[in-house]
């Protein structure tokens, strides 16, 4: 008797971008029913492939079978009508419409007119078979951010998908929510469908995967592997090509004077939400502490107050002065130095050279500032030399810094700040889409900084990155800290119970 | 001054506003800014008035002035949705080419007398005492079908399916692409939508409310009060129809205030010196300024307001998070 | 042999293309003028002699051309400060307007005794042309800043309420008897021209070029050297790219915005004091032949730069001179949309490439 062909069959992906191959002649074949995980670093170019497979990218060359047929996707409707639904990692849902409205986006039912109330309950039935539960008169705004994963789910599932991908799901969910969604896709794949999802986590891949597809650099390391007995050591090494250390030498110094304080701070978000409640910390002369938390409780919030981005009330001083509700000026003027969450859409200008980013902060001083001019020679010989420090790999100092890679901008916003030699730094998701190479040179920089006596608030999701780089760690959830420890002695079971709002002792 | 006079005359002039205003509703809900609307409103009133005077039909001249005005906002699409050019410059050009063309294929109209649009009276519903003259009493059809338009605009934006996917293309155009629904398509024909409106906005001023042709002075920048009427309307019709009747009644009392001796008990300063009617006619420009900063204060309190993508060119697979 | 086009994002902008779509959008433009001219009955091939002659003739005509290039030039360069930030300034007109009624206050009034020292009348209505166009500027820029108030909408209506009130002065308070104009101002107040020097030099007779060139050759001047060299044009630059980068860098963008608006303001106001000083002599109603909307395609075309704008700026000067000639009248308008239609769309061009592929070698 013949097997059931398998669900997906890619062969000989070949797909390019300007100035880089991002999958080159790549393999994967998914079997139904099964979960296979698709490994790799940031940049590999995992999201890449999975987005011919959705239909918004079309391979240069190479064939793609879904259950057998040979198939040509012009758009995502396409894949849709093959029954392949993708959940990305940035949602695709309108704020402004309901649960409902989103689901049955693009559908050709309701005809014209709309009443709600029997798709309301069609999708009901839908989320108890799966176990998706979330209020379908609700607007996506007002949902959690795993509330509303489920809602893409379930917009999947509403159009009949059988096989899903899933965009490195966990990237936004609190430790317990992640052991829901694992449930959920067992349950799902017990009810015939099957499952692709991304990620770089490899404890993730071991957990839950039945099959392993690694890809390093566009290229595929490991072919469907099946998981029995693979470590996480294993993976590692077909995502690098080469043992990756996975702690880093931090060596234990004097702490010096508080550097910055912050007294019962509290904030509200864009939303008109509270964002930040009560928030009371410091950080002394070369001193890493970390936040951490799951994504949206309050780190933005965290930055922006202490940068002049936003408003608060309480107090936030540098040394002694109060530096909270002044424009940004105070605080850069304070010498507090700002690593940003969204490197091109704050951090820098896509269009201006990389000498206008470098000198961003600090033209306004000598020498590259003088009154009213500014000393564009010594400006572009300052941006050479940070260049060349930081390996920062551009064409010329005067490309566009939007041309630059990821790992590139953000070494220049890091070679940018460093160089401003600041007091305090408040450093949100440095290594964020970095590749392993690039991390490792964050973590260099910002430990040398710590060395030199800097004190650095980091702000990151990444739990290696916190224990690796932080004398202390906070944990915020829902914009209070729940405790703060020492990063010697923290164990990650108790910081999952914190960022899920247990409370812990104060150390 | 007569309160029935001013209301009726407001009505009249108000639905120029109306269609010119909801035709930028339905383009701009897609996430499209057209400012070209005065060029395509002037081009749409030398269109409809020349059509008219060389067919004998003023009908014949609204439907040319539809497509005028939808052509030349399709130049606009192509440059915005094709070439992601920058939209308020495109908008601005516009604007002159539609001028441009206007004047110029408009040369030696002044002054022509072809048919226009006639009035009618709607039985009934005119005897209703004081808004039945007002409203229902010698205006043009296509007020009438204003009134109707009104609510059909805002039944379709807010109760149907396609008004669903109309909006989802204006707020967030990823998450409509990625199900398949028409992002580019869908913003070509509501800014075509919104270019036939315009031209229709024009061909009514030519044709009925204040007939003639008189080059640029026709519309007299009603186009951009047009644009402005939306964000104070808060992308809704209602408030722009609304927006829109209130505009006419100034325009209406401004005239009025003109002609009397005594105004209010006192002597008419207007009646001893005209000159002073140019102060008068600051008024509507004035009262849009305001009327923007109203609509702005609210648009930055709301968060809701303007559709989140408009403006914003989409590209399908952007790179680089 | 199959072949196929393929368009892909450009890395790198060559440097001979910003110019060249410029220029070819020029071409173009002028190509398709002449076409819709021909239709409407014209004879587009006459026309382009007139143009030729405006540009390249004899020195009075160029003359004349120059006279009608000053105001553009000036214009075009508070456009071009504006615009380098991403604020749409499209009341040049209006500011031009303002700019011509503070000038004419000092006369009219006037302000100061018309017998004193001609320098203190120049340089008095140089200063109330300023400070009105100013003004003019900081409305919409304060109502930007402030409220977030669209200043395409705001500085357009203000183009209408200062015409107005430019007329109501004209044809009331300062009309010369009765007639819609005011009095031919003393000629102290006329900014000298190099016809006055006709006497000494028979050559210059009837040459109305007149001191306001020089204003427009050192304001392009000015805004160059704050684009390039200072810290104000920096931070322009940077607002304009990425207005949360420069918040995030500590850049006061309101204050910035206001003072960019006043600016531009000002100077196209000192536009409409150099016309009336230097070319009309007198306040009335008709004083621009939308300069003030010509300036804006100026700066585009000429991608912002303060010394590109003024051969631009000639060769619109050139169309408006020309354009006396032709009817129908708004010929010249057209001609501008087009240009400006043109060179957006060319601007594509900047940031894709097309291709032509092989397509065996492809698969292969």
């Amino acid at each position: 008797m013949t097997p059931n062909p398998p669900a997906v069959e890619m062969k000989n992906i070949v797909i390019a971008f300007p100035g880089v191959l991002a999958n080159d002649h790549v393999n994967l074949t998914l079997q139904e029913g099964e979960i296979h995980a698709l490994l790799g670093e940031n940049g590999a170019g995992k999201s890449t492939l999975m987005n011919a497979l959705a239909g918004l990218y079309k391979p240069v060359s190479g064939t793609i079978r879904v259950k057998g047929d040979l198939v040509n996707f012009n758009s995502p409707r396409d894949a849709i009508s093959k029954g392949i639904g993708m959940v990305h990692q940035h949602f695709m849902l309108v704020p402004t419409q309901t649960v409902t409205e989103n689901i049955l986006l693009g559908l050709k039912e309701p005809r014209f007119a709309m009443s709600l109330k029997k798709y309301d309950q069609k999708i009901t039935e839908l989320q108890e078979k799966y176990g998706l539960f979330v209020n379908p008169s609700t607007k996506i705004w007002q949902l959690s951010v795993g509330e509303q994963q489920r809602v893409e789910i379930l917009k999947t599932l509403y159009r009949g998908a059988d096989i899903l991908i899933l965009d490195e799901p966990t990237a936004v969910l609190s430790p317990r929510e992640i052991g829901e969604l694992m449930e959920t896709m067992r349950s799902m794949t017990e009810q015939g469908k099957s499952i692709i999802f991304i990620t770089h986590k490899l404890g993730e891949v071991v957990d839950i995967a039945d099959r392993v597809t690694v890809l390093r650099k566009g290229v595929v390391t490991a072919e469907g592997e099946s998981m029995k007995g693979v470590t996480k050591k294993d993976l590692a090494h077909r995502m690098v090509g080469r043992e990756v250390v996975f702690t880093i030498e931090r060596e234990s110094h004097d702490l010096g004077d508080i550097v910055m304080e912050m007294e019962n701070v509290s904030a509200i978000n864009n939303r008109g939400l509270p964002a930040l409640r009560n928030v009371s910390l410091n950080v002394r002369r070369g001193e890493i502490l970390g936040i951490a938390g799951v994504g949206g409780n309050g780190q933005s919030e965290l930055a922006e107050v202490i940068t002049g981005l936003r408003d608060c009330t309480g107090r936030i001083t540098i040394q002694g002065e109060v530096i909270n509700n002044y424009p940004p000026i105070q605080a850069i003027n304070h010498g507090v130095s700002h690593i940003p969450e969204d490197r091109t859409a704050v951090g820098t200008a896509p269009s201006l050279s990389l000498t206008d980013n470098t000198i961003m902060k600090g033209y306004r001083d000598k020498p590259i500032g003088d009154g009213w001019r500014i000393n564009f020679q010594v400006a572009n010989e300052h941006t050479r030399k940070l260049k060349n420090k930081y390996n920062i790999l551009a064409p010329s100092i005067q490309t566009p810094a939007g041309k630059l890679s990821g790992g590139n901008l953000q070494k220049l916003i890091l070679a940018r700040e460093i160089n401003s030699e600041p007091i305090f730094m408040v450093a949100m998701q440095p290594t964020r889409g970095l590749d392993v190479g690039a991390i490792e040179d964050i973590w260099a920089l910002l430990l040398e900084q710590r060395q030199n006596g800097s004190a650095i608030l980091l702000i990151s999701e990444e739990l290696d990155e916190l224990f690796s780089l932080s004398d202390r760690i906070a944990v915020i959830s829902e914009g209070r800290i729940m405790g703060i420890v020492e990063s010697e002695n923290a164990d990650i079971d108790q910081i999952g119970m914190m960022m899920t709002g247990m409370q812990q002792e104060r150390e | 001054m007569n309160l029935e006079i001013i209301l009726h005359a407001g009505i009249a002039t108000g639905s120029v506003l109306l269609f010119a205003a909801i035709g930028e509703i339905f383009a701009e809900r897609s996430g499209i800014l057209n400012l070209g609307v005065e060029g395509m409103m002037l081009l749409g009133a030398m269109a409809g008035f020349g059509t008219s005077l060389a067919t004998n039909n003023a009908w014949f001249g609204v439907s040319v002035a539809i497509l005028a005005g939808g052509l030349l906002s399709l130049a606009h699409g192509l440059v915005t949705i094709q070439f992601q050019a920058d939209q308020v410059v495109s908008g601005l050009s516009l604007t002159f080419l539609g001028t441009g063309l206007a004047l110029v294929l408009g040369e030696g109209l002044t002054g022509e007398t072809p048919p226009l649009l006639l009035d009618y009276n709607i039985p009934l519903l005119q005897s209703i005492p004081f808004l039945g003259p007002a409203l229902f009493k010698e205006h043009g059809l296509l007020v009438y079908m204003g009134y109707i338009f009104t609510p059909l605009s805002w039944l379709f934006i807010h109760k149907t399916r396609p008004g669903m996917h109309l909006r989802a293309v204006g707020e967030k155009p990823a998450a409509a692409d990625t199900v398949g629904v028409n992002v580019y398509g869908l913003r070509y024909l509501y800014t075509f939508v919104g270019g036939c409106f315009a031209g229709l906005a024009g061909a009514m001023i030519s044709l009925s409310v204040s007939p003639g042709w008189y080059s640029t002075q026709t519309t007299s920048g009603q186009g951009w009060i047009a644009i402005a009427l939306v964000i104070f309307a808060q992308w809704n019709p209602f408030r722009a129809a609304l927006g829109g009747y209130l505009f006419g009644m100034l325009r209406r009392l401004i005239l009025d205030l003109q002609g009397p001796r005594i105004l209010l008990g006192f002597v008419n300063p207007l009646y001893i010196n005209s000159n002073y009617s140019f102060f008068l006619i600051m008024i509507p420009y004035l009262l849009t300024i305001i009327a923007l900063i109203f609509g702005s204060r609210a648009v930055a309190r709301n968060k809701t307001g303007s559709p989140a993508a408009l403006g914003i060119p989409y590209i399908r697979g952007e790179r680089g998070q | 042999m199959a072949m196929r086009l393929r368009i892909e994002q450009r890395v790198n902008v060559p440097k001979w293309l910003p110019p060249t779509t410029s220029i070819g959008s020029v071409v173009v433009a002028f190509l398709l003028g002449g076409v819709i001219f021909k239709i409407v009955g014209g004879k587009p091939l006459q026309a382009l002699k007139f143009f030729f002659q405006a540009v390249f003739g004899n020195w009075a005509v160029f003359s004349d051309t120059m006279v009608k290039a000053t105001p553009l030039i000036i214009i075009g360069v508070a456009c071009a400060i504006a615009f380098k930030m991403r604020l749409w300034n499209i009341g040049a007109e209006g500011q031009f307007y303002a700019g011509a009624f503070g000038a004419s206050m000092v006369v009219l009034v006037p302000l100061i005794p018309l017998d004193s020292p001609k320098v203190l009348i120049i340089v008095l209505m140089m200063v109330m042309g300023m400070i009105f166009g100013g003004i003019w500027g900081f409305i919409p820029g304060y109502l930007r800043a402030k409220y977030k108030v669209n200043e395409i909408i705001t500085t357009l209506m203000l183009n209408y309420i200062i015409i107005n009130w430019n007329n109501f002065w004209i044809f009331d308070q300062w009309s010369d008897r009765g007639f819609q104009m005011t009095a031919t101002f003393d000629r102290v107040a006329w900014l000298p021209r190099l016809t006055d020097y006709a006497k000494e030099i028979k050559a210059l007779s009837g040459v109305t070029l007149h001191l306001g060139v020089v204003f427009g050759l050192v304001a392009a001047i000015i805004v160059w050297w704050i684009f390039r060299y200072s810290r104000w044009g920096y931070e322009i630059k940077l607002i304009g790219d990425n207005p949360n980068a420069a918040r995030y860098a500590g850049i006061n963008i309101s204050k910035n915005i206001i003072l960019v608006m006043t600016f531009s303001g000002a100077l196209a106001g000192l536009a409409g004091m150099s016309e009336i000083s230097g070319v009309v002599h007198r306040l009335q109603e008709s004083i621009s032949p939308g300069y003030g909307f010509t300036g804006i395609i100026v700066a585009w075309l000429a991608k912002l730069n303060p010394f590109a704008i003024i051969p631009v700026s000639v060769l619109f000067a050139g169309l408006i001179v020309a354009g006396r000639e032709i009817q129908p009248a708004g010929m010249s308008f057209l001609l501008q949309g087009i240009i400006l239609f043109m060179l957006i769309s060319s601007d594509v061009l900047l940031r894709y490439r097309i291709m032509i592929i092989n397509t065996e070698e492809e698969l292969a």
